[in-house]
Parts: structure tokens; sequence; C-alpha cells
């Protein structure tokens, strides 16, 4: 599997993302900078955690209009499958590729720490290797999650199976307590219609490892080395 | 403009200084002129106070690359890496305008660090409040730590640790100090030295404004009620462009287009020109109509005394400007060469064609005054009794959820401590544990001061600054090798205070030379003092130690219910000056623990080679609280809960519970392991006993019979911080 | 001319920063308030002399990038400048 990670200026977890990449698939991703006219030919395209362009003005809202950021488009429409991390999730619902927003978090903190996810299908190419149910934990490091969408659009993400994970309890339930941000119906991860990106605040990268004191995030990295070789 | 003896003044120099000034140049200096040495010779640029006794600091190790003097201390941790660390203050800033002053005070640490060629791995935070029942207290809180996070989480380097504490004596002064720490090559670090005559001096980051002018001298004045309406020389933070600044600045030393470096801290372009001309032994000119400029019409005395931030100052090799130009405006900054190295030993500035300042280095740098100022020895404490409390198990429930010792979750939650994704233990612990990238070393880094003993016997409190911050790096498995120290005091020119600042660096001094442990960077805050009451002394310690192999590393949580636990050091049973003794007893008198040193090497020592030699599963310090507090904050992390079997002979029971007796660890080692380390404390002269075991009931049993649910414990600790930030 | 934009969050999307500022205000004892909506105000300064011509340009901004329009409104102020 060969794949690039977009770097805009004001990103911070390119190389994390870099790093756990290679401990999967064995293979270095090509870093592109934002102000490159094109991807080249990867099989995925992984738009990483960050602060792009300050996140000043909106999260995500200038990176989203990088001169790169056409030709990631035209790819994913072209079939590359996109892993858009925590401020790329941000990226990617301004760019258009995920619907609605995130928007700040409801207790207007930043909030790092550790969250528990219900995986809510394994029918993806990023979450093959999780079982639909499974509960996970993996940290959140952010200050806009808030993920926001009108009611239809909700509902269309809901019939159509396209929530990749949720906030939820210990044992599975998507409880008030355990939204840490205000995202509506707990949504922590969707996919775009035709699964080909997926777009979550939590960091799969940073529980990778046994050092990082936790694994669950590894699925994801070799779920996408089973699809795409 | 004719120099009058209140524009002097104004500059916060006295009437001597001046005459100085007039002897040094042999003239009366232009207004410009004044300013250069109103910033230069400000008590937080010379150290005219403290110079005379930071001196007595051992600053040497073999493993010291580079100790003070320069933007950030350097040491060799093997490999051909070296860390970079410093930390320092940005305590009025943060007074005056909470949320920029800390942003802003985090990123002055990281170009420190930085500036030296490392890539800053980890930000801790040294934080003093007032009393929690202060009126400006939670606004205080709330905004330091927002701006701390603010800049920390989008520059990208983790904020692992630190501490926060709150005192009355900090109500019109708190105290914001910040470290960094930084990985570099050893054969890539670079210094703040200019050098070779021509070479282009280059400015580099973002414009220069109005912001922040005369921060340095405020810095060393004391406060006065005015102090709150200077809003407008705060400066503020742009973290995206630090960010770039960073990765450009690294870029660029991947080359050798460097000659020298330094970041524009405080007294910005004045500083840091001054600096580097008299350590490389050079003169610099500058040409400030080429200086980016983000307002119209500055003059000269603004633009070298702004503080504008995210601003570096380079000497760069001859013909290399094209290079470095290039990398800057990759990242989208501004630079421009100023000016050029020469061999005339002066900083001379030039300004719409006219020399508008020419003035000796050595008079700005060098012949800065010093000060011998009087001092007086603190007087001794009588300890006072601290009678027993009514039910020992509400007592502990009261300390581990009293605004001191209570969990400071709600801070680091809003902190990014797991980017860069080397975390290797989380804040909460004795010391933070951050891997070394790409190799299976790790650094363990702390930050420790306890200024209630520093306030009732200063050499006293300074050793056990320092020792405590070695216990903490011990005790997470790591060799302590040096620290940053910052030593925030009230107004030198009272005797009390200069006795306070010149007992705690003795006692610092004498336990740096026992540990092993070398200061190789710091800072002096004096004047944090507000209508006469000044701070608790606070030498805050910042202490790296290195982790040769991640699999030593220990945590405090509890591991295994039937493991034993043995408690290393002796029990005296000192409760005066302790937080027993202020929260539950209600008083502050009374001297703090004695600080043994060579027991402390021995008692350390021992503990590090239990947990390499033989392994440990938990390992905690004692410190504020004594060893029930320790025992609890280690049954709370591991959810388990623990039974003393131990008793406490002669000793009053809340003595041996809550005395804070130094040098001492709670460890747990599996059962049958536990006479096997019994044996060897006692083979090394360490004291060490069997204490109880890790149990798998919810509840802590106290000699006596007396027994405290974990879970009731956890939500005192929890409790106290959000409830008090309104959000319980 | 110079133009500013005002961007605020659409009726109806709920507005955290605004409601953390009414609580405040309410614990600084100003009592009466109904709501409290924050926004943005960006301003920009145009060579374009044509007021109709300046607003089409400045709206286009609005739709492209200063505002996102699943959540928020804008309004545009122009003035000779």
């Amino acid at each position: 599997m060969r794949a690039c990670v977009v770097v805009f200026p004001g990103s911070n977890c390119d190389r994390d993302v870099a790093v756990a990449l290679r401990q999967a698939t064995g293979a270095d991703p090509v870093m592109v900078w934002h102000r490159d006219a094109d991807v080249p030919a990867v099989d995925l395209i992984v738009l990483p955690g960050g602060f792009s362009y300050g996140d000043y003005l909106r999260s995500g809202a200038m990176a989203a209009h990088s001169p790169i950021m056409r030709s990631v488009i035209d790819a994913n429409r072209r079939g590359t499958p996109v892993l858009a991390i925590c401020n790329g999730f941000q990226v990617a619902t301004e760019a258009g590729l995920l619907p609605g927003v995130l928007m700040p978090n409801a207790h207007q903190k930043f909030v790092c720490r550790d969250v528990t996810l219900r995986v809510e299908t394994s029918q993806s190419i990023f979450t093959s290797r999780y079982t639909a149910g499974q509960v996970v934990r993996i940290p959140i490091a952010h200050h806009d999650g808030n993920y926001h969408a009108d009611a239809a659009t909700l509902n269309a993400l809901d019939d159509q199976g396209l929530v990749a994970f949720r906030y939820c309890d210990a044992d599975g339930r998507p409880s008030l307590d355990a939204n840490p941000n205000g995202a509506q119906r707990n949504i922590a991860g969707i996919f775009s219609r035709d699964r080909t990106v997926l777009g979550l605040m939590p960091h799969p990268e940073r529980a990778a490892e046994p050092a990082h004191g936790g694994t669950d995030g590894r699925a994801l990295f070799d779920s996408l080395l089973a699809a795409l070789g | 403009m004719r120099i009058t003896p209140e524009i002097v003044a104004d500059h916060g120099l006295s009437a001597d200084e001046f005459a100085r000034i007039l002897h040094l140049l042999d003239r009366a200096p232009n207004l410009t002129e004044l300013g250069l040495f109103s910033a230069m010779w400000s008590e937080h640029c010379s150290y005219k106070s403290s110079r005379v006794w930071l001196r007595e600091l051992p600053t040497e190790a073999p493993w010291v690359i580079c100790g003070p003097g320069e933007n950030a201390g350097v040491i060799d941790i093997g490999d051909g890496q070296a860390v970079v660390f410093k930390m320092e203050s940005h305590n009025h800033p943060s007074f005056i305008e909470p949320y920029q002053g800390a942003a802003t005070g985090v990123g002055g640490i990281l170009r420190d660090v930085f500036t030296m060629g490392a890539r800053p791995i980890a930000i801790l935070n040294a934080l003093r409040f007032g009393d929690p029942a202060h009126p400006k207290t939670r606004h205080l809180v709330a905004g330091v730590v927002a701006g701390i996070g603010g800049y920390g989480n989008c520059v990208g380097v983790p904020t692992v640790g630190g501490e926060c504490t709150f005192h009355t004596s900090y109500d019109g002064n708190i105290l914001v100090n910040a470290m960094t720490v930084g990985i570099a090559r050893t054969d890539r670090i670079f210094y703040a030295r200019a050098g070779g005559v021509g070479n282009p001096v280059v400015y580099v980051g973002s414009k220069t404004g109005r912001d922040g002018i005369h921060g340095a001298t405020m810095a060393s004045a004391e406060f006065d009620q005015r102090s709150e309406e200077r809003r407008p020389t705060v400066q503020v933070g742009d973290p995206f462009t630090e960010k770039l600044l960073l990765e450009a600045c690294l870029e660029l030393m991947e080359s050798d287009a460097i000659v020298g470096i330094q970041d524009l801290g405080a007294a910005g372009l004045t500083s840091s020109s001054a600096e580097m001309a008299a350590r490389g032994g050079a003169g610099i000119e500058l040409d400030l109509d080429q200086v980016p400029l983000r307002e119209r019409g500055m003059s000269p005395y603004e633009i070298m005394l702004s503080e504008s931030q995210e601003r570096m100052l380079m000497v760069i090799r001859p013909g290399r400007e094209a290079d470095a130009r290039r990398v800057f405006e990759k990242w989208e900054l501004d630079f421009a060469v100023i000016g050029r190295v020469t061999d005339s030993g002066h900083l001379v500035l030039r300004h719409a064609g006219a020399v508008v300042a020419d003035v000796p280095v050595a008079a700005l740098v060098e012949e800065a005054p010093r000060y011998q100022r009087p001092w007086v020895p603190s007087p001794p404490q009588a300890a006072p009794e601290i009678a027993a409390p009514a039910d020992m198990a509400a007592a502990l429930r009261a300390l581990v959820g009293s605004p001191d010792l209570s969990s400071r979750r709600w801070i680091w939650e809003q902190y990014d401590h797991m980017v860069m994704a080397d975390t290797v233990q989380h804040p909460g612990g004795d010391a933070a544990v951050v891997r070394v990238h790409g190799t299976g070393k790790a650094l363990a880094i702390a930050t420790d001061c306890t200024p209630r003993y520093c306030a009732a016997d200063p050499e006293r409190g300074g050793a056990q600054a320092v020792a405590e911050c070695w216990r903490n790096l011990t005790a997470v498995g790591a060799r302590p090798l040096a620290i940053t120290d910052c030593m925030n005091f009230g107004n030198p020119e009272r005797p009390e205070v200069m006795g306070q600042f010149a007992g705690c660096i003795r006692g610092m001094a004498a336990a740096c030379r026992a540990l092993d442990f070398p200061v190789v960077s710091g800072n002096v805050s004096l004047y944090n003092e507000t209508s006469g009451k000044g701070v608790q002394p606070t030498p805050a310690i910042g202490g790296v130690g290195l982790l040769d192999d991640l699999r030593h590393v220990t945590t405090l949580a509890l591991k295994h219910p039937g493991d034993a636990l043995a408690l290393i050091g002796a029990t005296a049973g000192h409760l005066p000056c302790s937080a027993f003794a202020r929260t539950i007893a209600g008083t502050e008198a009374g001297p703090p623990p004695p600080v043994d040193l060579a027991a402390e090497r021995r008692n350390g020592d021992f503990v590090r080679r239990e947990i390499h030699d033989h392994g440990v599963a938990a390992c905690h310090d004692l410190a504020d609280g004594g060893l029930a507090v320790a025992l609890a904050e280690m049954a709370m992390a591991g959810s388990l809960g623990a039974t003393i079997t131990a008793t406490p002979g002669a000793l009053p029971l809340h003595a041996w519970l809550f005395g804070e007796d130094q040098g001492r660890y709670l460890i747990e080692v599996p059962a049958g392991r536990a006479q096997g380390l019994l044996a060897r404390a006692a083979m090394a002269g360490v004291p060490a006993i069997l204490l109880g075991r890790v149990e798998s009931l919810d509840s802590l049993t106290l000699p006596g019979g007396c027994s405290i649910s974990v879970a009731a414990l956890r939500t005192a600790h929890e409790a106290w911080l959000p409830a008090y930030m309104g959000e319980g | 001319m110079k133009a500013r934009v005002h961007i605020t969050l659409k009726r109806g999307v709920l507005d955290p920063q605004g409601k953390t500022i009414a609580r405040a205000l309410g614990s600084l004892g100003f009592a009466g308030i109904n709501e409290v909506r924050q926004g943005k105000t960006v301003e920009i300064d145009l060579a374009e002399t044509d007021a109709a011509a300046a607003h089409s340009t400045v709206a286009a901004m609005c739709a492209k990038l200063l505002a996102n329009p699943v959540i928020e409104d804008y309004r545009i102020d122009l003035a000779e400048g």
C-alpha cells in the first residue's frame, strides 16, 4: 500500500500518522506539501491532525482551499480513499468531501483524553478488522469536534450506515455522559456516501503501539492494509 | 530631547545607574540609547541582584554540554543525541492578561529551545495562584490554562506535566513558569553568538509592532494598582507562526548556513543583538529601515524595544542569504537582512539615513550593574504542636480533595499531552515520561518546589525542591541528569527577600552537589510583590532524567492484589509545615522537614536499582500529605485497595500517616519478593519496612482498623477543581 | 471601498460562546439578558470603487471562504474608503 500524507502549514500530527502507517505497512508514506499542485499516484490519501492555518477563521476552512485540495478531491472522485483525522476531518467537511461541520466543543474547551467508541460497522475498508458493536479506546484531542448537520443529513447518515464511530460508555451505549464535545447523535466519525472517505475526530495513530498505552487504533491501519495491499 | 531625571526614573534606572551610563559613554545618551540601557540593565536581562549568588550553583558534570548563559542548557544522552531545556517565568504579563501572558510564555520558552537546534518534545508548567477565595483567582486559572493550551496545542508540542498550587501570597502576583525540553544532535547545537566580520544579520519571523514595549522593565518593577491598566503593552501570541518558525529554523539548521541564532524575547531586538555581539566579542550594525514593521511610523526606540512575538535574529554565513531566504519564504515568513557583524565592539543603529544610537556592546552587557544587596537570614521557626484529627479517614479524604492535592485533570485534559505520539507516562504521575523519538530510550521530566518549606527555612526548602525533583525522576525509573531553575522571589531591595534568595541558592547548591544534579539553565524573576507583600520564595526546579530502556518505566498505580507494599526511607513523623498542618490543623507555622542529602541519595539509588535489576510493580515518592496521601494516590490510580499492616510504633498515628519526612518511596512488589527486597535494603543501609499489601477490595485500611473507600477518595480528589471552576 | 462582513451563527444553531457570555454577564449583575449571540467581523480594504461590484466580490468571498453556509449567515456593509 502506497500512502501520502498532506502537510498543511500548521499540521502537527503528520509525523505521527506517518509512523503509524509505516509500522502497519512497512513503507514510508509520501509527504505532500499543501502548495503542490497534485497528489502522487497512491492508494490512500491522509489528511492529518493539527491546526492548519492556525485554525484561524474556522477550523479547516483555509486548508480546504489549499492548492492541493483540488487534486485530493479529484483523486477521491476517481476512487482513491481519503482518511481524514481530527483537523483533517474538519478540512474534509469544509472541502465538501464529507457532509456537516465540526463546531466548537459544547463546553468551549480543548479536550485531550481517551474516549470509548463503538465501531458502528465493519463494512468498510477502514474498519474491516474491527467487529460491528466493538467498543474501542482511542484518544481525542480537539477544540472543535462537535459534529453538526441538519436533521435530513443526520437521518441519511444513519439510514445508509454511514456513521463509522460513536462516542459511547464502557458498555457501548452512546450516552450523554460519554459524549465529550456535544456532537449530534454522539457521532465521532463518518463515511462519505461511497465509503471512500472516513473522517473521524479520534486519533487512531495515538493508539497504535504498546508504548502509547493502548493499541485499539492499530486495526484501522491494518484494515487499510488488508484492503489496499 | 533632553534626558531629565523623570525620564530616567520612568525607565527604571536609578540616579547612580544613570551616572554610570554617563561615565561609560562619556556623554549623555539620547532617548533610544537610554531605552537600550533601560532594557539591558533591567533585573530581567542583567540579573544584577542575583548574579553574585547564582555563581554558587554547580553547573558541571561529564554529561553537560552547555551550562547557563546560553538560550538553554544542553546535556548529552548518548547515541549522538542531546537534551536541550530551560524553564522561564512569565509572571507579570500573565497577571495582567492571563491568556496572552501564559501563551507568550510558552512561545518564548519554545523558541529558547529550538533556537539551539533542538526539536521541542515536551512542555511543562509550574503554576502558583492566589487563594482560591480571592476574587481574581478563578479568572486567572481559566485564562492561564487556556493560554498554555491554546499555544502549545497549536504548535503541536505535548504539554506533559507540571504543578499547580494555591496560596494567598500569590494573590497579587501569580507565577507562570514554563519549561520546554527538546532533542538535538550533539553535532548540530546552535549558539547565540555573532561572528565573522561582514556577515549578514538576518531577521526572520513575524513583523514588528508596538506590542510589549518595556515588557522587560515591567517584569522588573514591583506591581502597583496601575499595572492592570498597562494592558496595551501586553504581547499577543501567534502559535501558528511559531509552528512555521520552528519548522523553518529546523529546516535551515540541516544546512551549515547559520553562524549564530537567538530568539527575540524580553527586550526584543535590543537584547538579542547586544547579547549575540557580546558572546561573539563582536559589534553589530543594524539598519532599522530594513526591519519588517506591522505599523507605520515606528521610531527606532519602539523598533528596538518591541516585544512582538515569534521573531528570530540570525547571523548567516556569507553567500548563504539566498538559501536561507528560500527556506523562510517556503514557510511564508518574513526574512530581511537588517545589518552586519562588525569589529567595532559597538551596537550601531541607523534609521532614515542617520546614526540614531552608537553604544559599546560591553557597556550594555558586561558593564551592567551588579549588586551585592544586603540580606538577613530568615528567622528560625518554632515547631507548633499539631493535634490529631478526630477521624483519620475524614482527614485523608479532606487532604486528597484539598486545593493543592486534588486532581489536576481539569487542567491537563485541556492540554494536548499526546501529540508527537511519544508520551509514555501521562500527567498525574511522579514525572512525565516521553520517548526519544525512534529509540527505546525515554526522558523523565518533572517540576517541583514546596514554597511553604522555602518560606519557613529557605536553605532547607531550596535543598528539598531539588531533592524532590530528583526523587520524582527516580520514582519512574530514570537516572536524574540535570536541572533548570526558575527563581521567583519578591523585591530584592528588601534584605529579608535577599536572605530568602541566598538561603534557597545555598540549599539548592548543596543538593545539586550531593545528587550529581547540576544546574544547566535558569531564569530569575524578582519583584514578585504587590504593595510591599511578596510571594513565598519559589525556586521552581525542572529536572530531566534518562531511561535507557523504556521497559523500566514505572508508574504509581497499584497493579496486583496480593502484592506487598514496602516503605523505603526513614519515618520520623515530621508534621510542622506539612500539608496536613496547613489543611487539617490550620497552621502554616513551623520548620520544614529535615533534608538528609546522603540518605536521599542512598535511598534513591537503591530504588532505581530495584526498578532496573529486579522489577517493581509500582513506585511513588512520598511528598505533600506523607504516607497516607501517597498510598491513596496509588490506590486511586490503580482502582485497587490496600491494607496497612505495619504499625506506627512510638509515633502518634497522624504523624506516621501524614508526616512529610523526606527521602521516602512506596513500592509494590510481588509478595514472594518482599523479603529479598528488605534484605537488599538492609545490605545497602537503606531503611525499609513491609508496609502492607494490595487488595482487590475498593478500600484502604489504615492502622487501628479505620477504612475508607477508594471510590469516595476519588470522588473527593476529582471534584474540587471542576467544582471550583464552576463545572462541578 | 471598505467592506465589513459580519458573520453570525444561523438562528437555531447552538452558540455556546454566546451562552457562556450571557452567563458571565448575568454573574456580573447585568439582569434581563434574553440571549447573547457572538459572531465575527472581517474588514476588507478593496481597490474596487464601484459599490455593486465590490458587493458581489465580497459576497463571493463569503460563499467560498469567509462563512460556512452549513451553520453561518453573513451581512456585508460597504463604505467609501
